[in-house]
């Protein structure tokens, strides 16, 4: 097959937890890589390292371990400045995870009355939740672009949504439901055109597309670090150096200040000023390696592998009787997660069916019901491929979605 | 593999999901002893909308609509057999009955006299993942028959 990664077979080997087995001695067929990624043994090696022999805490212990584990924080940031092709290594701001990112700049931008929020219908809960929390506190607008029936953004009424006094432009750059990638340079610029910052959720993105900030020309990009291979536990702001550096702290404690008073405090610049307290430091080590493992096998190769699987799936899904494919239906147009319904059987049933076959994928709303609800539909089931997943595995889906409407008798 | 699979989806858990007893609401929900509830499992997205009428210490009806998985389903149209027409006190023990045999971790050896067609869900037991959906209904019930004795306690005094 034809855009497949050369060497699947090594590959597959990076990642321990293939190799497993479940309940009834099946193997394990990993199809809910847009959940979570596995993640490769260099990846765990460099925490375990961490642990075992570099270990303690960073910035302010003057010894030896100390400075190592400094060392290794610092070089995390590095190497995901070097990921994102981020101009200055200070615009790399390191949190919980992206939906912490998100919410630090929804609670530290500033907004009020008849100001304007622009987001889209096709977001993850957290790119939702956290701006209609902004705009309530704030009193400002929350407005969004709709969906057309294909799944993409509905561009039609963009002169209309944003404005003189749109504020943020927030959007995602790889749907995790509908799959749908969307052109966030043409965001960025329309953001900008009006004198709005924009934000990209890369979460998806991140995993199987080049993401290079300077390119997309955005204003902020946030994504997770254990869908990119790396561990949970941390995830990645990125920002314009003077952006974030205008921005006020999100929340106050050790690392982020400059001098302390009982009267008052004064913060450090970006990215300290975000990294409040003890920061997850062997995650950032994770971190740190899982990208530098993505870029030694390529984003390129990876995206060209991940629309080989997807074109190779929806043309398998298309075989099962009653299976209704959510998003675009040409690969090149999406990312490596695709939802869907089978007549008959709901979601649930039919991860059960699957995984008792030992294919692992994802039924429910994905944390995206505004989607969902678009297209009439109330949950769904979604496969997602990633750098390791074979034709195969494919197979054993299809296979699986044909069993289990036979298992419910359905038609 | 299978027989865990088999276990948990018993011929009478399809029968259940593809013909729900009772479904559907009915009733008038603003008449005395009537209770409305609105459920959801916020992580899968599976909703019941759910109406006890309770008169004289009986439970008269229980209608519902809902939209789920066939384990919730089912569920709800087992909970709809088993107590309608029951007087409150037994329906209670029933639903403790259940309750334990969902959260037994499958260790419980479900009381047919008790729970009927209801001891199919025993299998549900061995799935954590499935026990929310068999129990959406339940607690659902549970809550809108509070809110119910409440309502004609209310009218009563």
């Amino acid at each position: 097959m034809e855009g497949l990664l050369p060497d699947l077979e090594v590959i597959r080997k990076d990642f321990p937890i293939l190799e497993r087995t479940l309940a009834g001695g099946v193997p394990l067929v990993y199809l809910d890589s847009a959940n979570t990624s596995q993640k490769p043994q260099v990846v765990i090696d460099s925490m375990v390292d961490h642990l075992e022999r570099h270990n303690a805490n960073i910035a302010r212990a003057m010894h030896q371990l100390g400075a190592e584990s400094t060392e290794a924080f610092e070089a995390a940031r590095d190497q995901v400045a070097a990921f994102l092709n981020a101009p200055s290594r200070n615009e790399v701001v390191f949190t919980k995870n992206a939906t912490e990112a998100l919410n630090l700049l929804a609670r530290t931008i500033e907004l009020g009355p008849g100001d304007n929020v622009v987001i889209t219908e096709m977001e993850h809960h957290s790119n939702i939740v956290s701006w209609q929390l902004a705009c309530e506190r704030s009193g400002a607008e929350l407005r969004w672009f709709g969906l057309t029936d294909e799944g993409e953004l509905d561009m039609s009424n963009a002169d209309q949504l944003v404005d003189e006094h749109t504020k943020v432009v927030a959007f995602t750059w790889v749907s995790n439901m509908l799959g749908t990638i969307n052109p966030v340079a043409d965001l960025a610029a329309l953001a900008r055109a009006h004198g709005a910052l924009s934000v990209v959720d890369a979460s998806q993105a991140a995993p199987q597309l080049t993401v290079d900030v300077q390119a997309v020309d955005c204003d902020f990009l946030v994504f997770t670090g254990h869908k990119v291979c790396g561990p949970t536990g941390i995830g990645v702001l990125w920002g314009r150096e003077q952006l974030l550096n205008e921005l006020p702290p999100f929340h106050g404690g050790g690392e982020m200040i400059e001098t302390v008073t009982m009267a008052r405090s004064t913060y450090a610049k970006a990215p300290h000023r975000f990294e409040a307290g003890t920061p997850p430091i062997v995650e950032a080590v994770g971190l740190g390696c899982a990208v530098d493992y993505l870029r030694h096998i390529g984003l390129e190769a990876i995206h060209r592998h991940e629309q080989a699987i997807t074109a190779y799936a929806l043309e398998g899904l298309q075989t099962v009787p009653g299976v209704r494919v959510m998003g675009p239906l040409e690969a090149t147009r999406r990312g490596g997660a695709i939802s869907f319904e089978l007549d008959g059987v709901h979601p649930h049933d039919i991860a059960q069916v699957l995984d008792s076959r030992g294919v692992a994928v994802r039924a429910g709303h994905h944390c995206a019901k505004p989607a969902h609800a678009r297209f009439g539909v109330q949950s769904s089931t979604r496969m997602s491929s990633y750098l390791y997943t074979t034709p195969a595995e494919i197979d054993a889906l299809v296979e699986g979605l044909h069993h289990t409407r036979s298992y419910f008798k359905v038609g | 593999m299978s027989t865990d699979l088999d276990a948990l989806y018993q011929e009478i858990i399809l029968d259940h999901y593809k013909h729900p007893h009772h479904k559907g609401l009915r009733g008038d929900p603003s008449s005395a002893g009537t209770a409305e509830v609105h459920h959801v499992n916020p992580t899968c997205g599976d909703e019941v909308t759910l109406r006890v009428h309770l008169d004289d210490g009986v439970v008269r009806d229980v209608s519902y609509d809902s939209v789920g998985c066939s384990i919730s389903q089912a569920s709800a149209s087992v909970l709809t057999d088993l107590v309608i027409g029951k007087p409150l006190d037994e329906a209670m023990t029933i639903h403790q009955t259940f309750l334990e045999l969902m959260q037994g971790k499958g260790q419980v050896e479900p009381d047919e006299d008790v729970l009927e067609d209801a001891i199919a869900f025993a299998g549900v037991a061995k799935f954590p993942a499935r026990v929310k959906c068999a129990l959406l209904s339940w607690m659902a019930w549970k809550d809108a028959t509070a809110q119910a004795q409440a309502d004609n306690e209310g009218s009563a005094s």
